[in-house]
């Protein structure tokens, strides 16, 4: 939508006195001010919340779509999104897992989800869920015991003030891009995690959480600050085919690493990506961006993402403390027709930065599957290196893969080294599989779960055994 | 075990079987011999079933069930091994990996549960062994930057594990010095029981002299045109194909 348009939303008073139910009616589609303010006030924000979500509304209506991804889809109709869902009520939703579609119960159990969690996964009533809150509060005490606070952002904001002003925006800024600064002025929730200084956090965060964690609207907002010398391992997502109404989904991550910091950040990701046409499929527009801020620190990204009608993603790193590394790993699948985007940014600033990329791409039937790279080296960073792995597979002659991998080195010490490959999955290869007896299906999972082990190595043990039986169930089909 | 009658298949328009009959009986080692471009290859791809060869006419049926309605998997796990001539390359895919999945697809088809990590490892190091293979090869990909006769020893290595019914050897013996040759012909016969048939593609005599045949075939343009016993390999090595081509024409 133009600015002209948004415009005169934003001059526009609404008929109806939205204000009155404000705790539990969603707020008519449409953004303007009022509307950021209403977010604001059912949230319970301080003041410096409203006031920096109001600056990023008016940021964001001088700012443009980005077109450049090597995607295509429908204009989004932003004044016709609805920007604050009320919580569904329990008699809204399924009563049991009876009432649950068929179809996605049989993709839980084909990807080995305990029964316990289909019920939450599916939106069944919570009193009706086997519950696991008695679990989740128990590990809540053994975080407070160890001084890491792990919340809602919501609930950050109001009980952690001091830190989410801090930091938040210091690694995305609010008008970084279009999407950011949307996000940026209407988000819904996410976590927040603070680490203190020295602290290993006791365990992988999210295990438990990411289930409830999984209703948090269309734009999400993390913030993980790893304060010095401290250590956490961070998991996104769920392998279970996530549905939403809302077809758009613009979060922002931000992760913040002080000197000797280490953040570890593993997503698995299977939005819905629509059917064989790709109708009624999730347009996932991410920016996930981490600091190295302090000298020797770390901030690894690892990433298996799979369905989205489309995604446009490029998990980055700063690194701008001396020593410190960034990673990225990352498999993106594409299968029917899906169209991924997806790739990484490395901005080396400080001395002796040192950065890999492992990318694997796999498309299938009709998919369109790029990556997009940038390796930056600025002047002041001496003796900066980077090893860049891109690999393609192709399975099918319908899809594509593309690589764009952008260089800007301004410092002569800089070693870079790319490599990039593509494959396919050929006839003879699976032929020779099947003549050992092995299924063609299985045969495609086998080559595919070899080409990603790289990536799959990266990610926490019980996380891998998932992403392995997501790409499997993604890839159902693809030959044949 | 296997019988094949007046079998004809093509590849593309090119009509490559012109009517073979075949018959192999259990405990038999069979060698098939013959030109290049004779359709050894093409033979032995039609047995497992290779989706690029059209079958126009003809049977093939193994242990009485009709070979051509199955599936190459299920070929296999009937019991058909193939050594591929040329075997594929597959990167990322652990040689082990591979191997342990092929004998659980054949185990399973038996009713058998899966193979214990164990005793797989331990079969796998016992056969590499006799086939003096490094076990390094176990954590390789499969067949990925091996030699020629690393290849040819991994598919004797695959055979062996297996245990097939029919093994059709595709030019096993090519590519091979002495050695490598003489370490597949030890794990060939050590395959050779009273239920077992193997059946060796070649076109040199060589292989003969350490896997001693019961019978030898000469395909040429698709048909076979001699079949005799182990002396015929030895007359074919002195006075090559062009005499009984000659004699099958006139
Ligand atoms: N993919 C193919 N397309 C067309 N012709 C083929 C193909 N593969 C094999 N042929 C032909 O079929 C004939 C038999 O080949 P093959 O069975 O490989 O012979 P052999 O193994 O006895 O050397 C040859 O003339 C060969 O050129
Ligand atoms: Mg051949």
């Amino acid at each position: 939508m133009s600015a002209e348009n948004l415009e005169s939303m934003v001059n526009r008073r609404y008929a109806h006195g939205f204000i009155t139910d404000i705790a539990t009616e969603s707020l008519p589609p449409g953004l303007n001010e009022d509307i950021v303010r209403a977010i604001s006030l059912r949230k319970n924000e301080p003041e410096f919340m409203l006031e920096w979500r109001l600056q990023a509304y008016r940021q964001w209506l001088e700012m443009k779509e980005p077109t450049w991804a090597h995607v295509h889809y429908p204009p989004i109709r932003f004044n016709e999104i609805s920007y604050y869902a009320a919580p569904k009520s329990d008699k809204d939703r399924p009563k049991s897992l009876d009432e649950v579609d068929p179809k996605l119960l049989e993709t839980y159990e084909k990807l080995g989800i305990p029964l316990h969690e289909r019920a939450r996964l599916a939106g069944v009533a919570v009193d009706a869920v086997f519950d696991s809150v008695s679990v989740a509060t128990t590990f809540k005490g053994k975080l407070a015991d160890a001084g890491v606070i792990f919340c809602s952002f919501s609930e950050a904001v109001r009980e952690h003030p001091e830190l989410v002003r801090k930091y938040l925006g210091s690694v995305v800024p609010r008008r970084d891009n279009f999407y950011a600064a949307l996000n940026s002025a209407v988000f819904s929730d996410g976590s927040f995690v603070y680490i203190p200084k020295g602290v290993r956090c006791p365990m992988e965060l999210s295990t438990y959480f990411r289930i409830n964690a999984a209703n948090t609207g269309q734009f999400e907002r993390t913030l993980i600050i790893a304060d010095e010398g401290s250590h956490v391992s961070y998991l996104e997502g769920c392998t279970a085919p996530m549905r939403d109404e809302n077809q758009l989904h613009a979060a922002v991550v931000e992760l913040v690493a002080l000197e000797g910091a280490e953040i570890k950040y593993s997503t698995v990701q299977n939005w819905y990506p629509g059917d064989e046409n790709g109708v009624g499929g999730i347009y996932n527009f991410v920016t996930k961006r981490g600091d190295c801020r302090g000298a020797n620190s770390k901030i690894s990204w690892t990433q298996v993402e799979t369905g989205s009608a489309i995604t446009w993603k490029y998990p980055s790193c700063l690194l701008r403390g001396e020593n410190s590394v960034g990673e990225f790993y990352s498999v993106a699948v594409a299968n029917n027709r899906q169209q991924a985007d997806t790739g990484t940014k490395m901005i080396h600033i400080g001395a002796n930065t040192r950065s890999t990329i492992v990318s694997k791409g796999i498309s299938a039937g009709k998919a369109q599957n790029a990556y997009r790279g940038l390796v930056k080296v600025m002047p002041q960073a001496h003796g900066a290196r980077n090893h860049t792995q891109c690999d393609s597979l192709l399975i099918g002659k319908d899809c594509g893969a593309h690589t764009f991998p952008y260089m800007e080195i301004k410092n002569p010490s800089a070693k870079i080294e790319h490599e990039a490959t593509t494959s396919k999955i050929s006839a003879d290869q699976l032929f020779y599989c099947r003549q050992r007896g092995i299924a063609e299906e299985d045969a495609v999972n086998m080559i595919v779960n070899g080409f990603c082990k790289e990536v799959f190595k990266q990610l926490p043990m019980e996380f891998a055994v998932e992403a392995q039986a997501l790409l499997n169930v993604s890839l159902e089909g693809a030959v044949g | 075990m296997l019988e094949i009658n007046n079998l004809t298949a093509r590849i593309g328009d090119t009509e490559i079987l012109r009517g073979l009959s075949l018959s192999v009986k259990a405990g038999e080692v069979h060698a098939i011999m013959g030109p290049n471009g004779s359709g050894k290859s093409t033979l032995a791809q039609v047995i497992a079933g290779h989706q690029d060869y059209v079958v126009t006419g003809g049977t093939a049926t193994f242990n009485g069930k009709n070979l051509l309605d199955l599936e190459p998997e299920e070929r296999a796990r009937e019991g058909v091994f193939l050594g591929f001539q040329y075997p594929v390359e597959i990167p990322g895919v652990n040689n082990a990996y591979l191997l342990k999945a092929a004998v659980n697809a054949r185990r399973q088809h038996q009713g058998l549960g899966e193979i214990d990590a164990f005793e797989f490892l331990k079969l796998a190091r016992e056969k590499m062994a006799m086939l003096g293979m490094d076990t390094k090869f176990l954590n390789r990909g499969v067949n990925e930057g091996f030699s020629g006769g690393e290849k040819k020893r991994n598919e004797i290595l695959q055979m062996a594990m297996l245990e097939p019914k029919l093994a059709i050897l595709d030019e096993t013996d090519s590519g091979l010095d002495i050695d490598a040759l003489k370490a597949v012909a030890e794990g060939v016969n050590s395959l050779r029981k009273p239920d077992r048939a193997i059946v060796l593609v070649t076109h040199y005599q060589r292989l003969l002299d350490y896997i001693s045949p019961d019978f030898v075939h000469v395909l040429s343009e698709g048909r076979i045109i001699r079949s005799g016993d182990r002396t015929l390999a030895l007359e074919l090595e002195e006075k090559g194909y062009d005499w009984l081509r000659e004699a099958a024409n006139g």
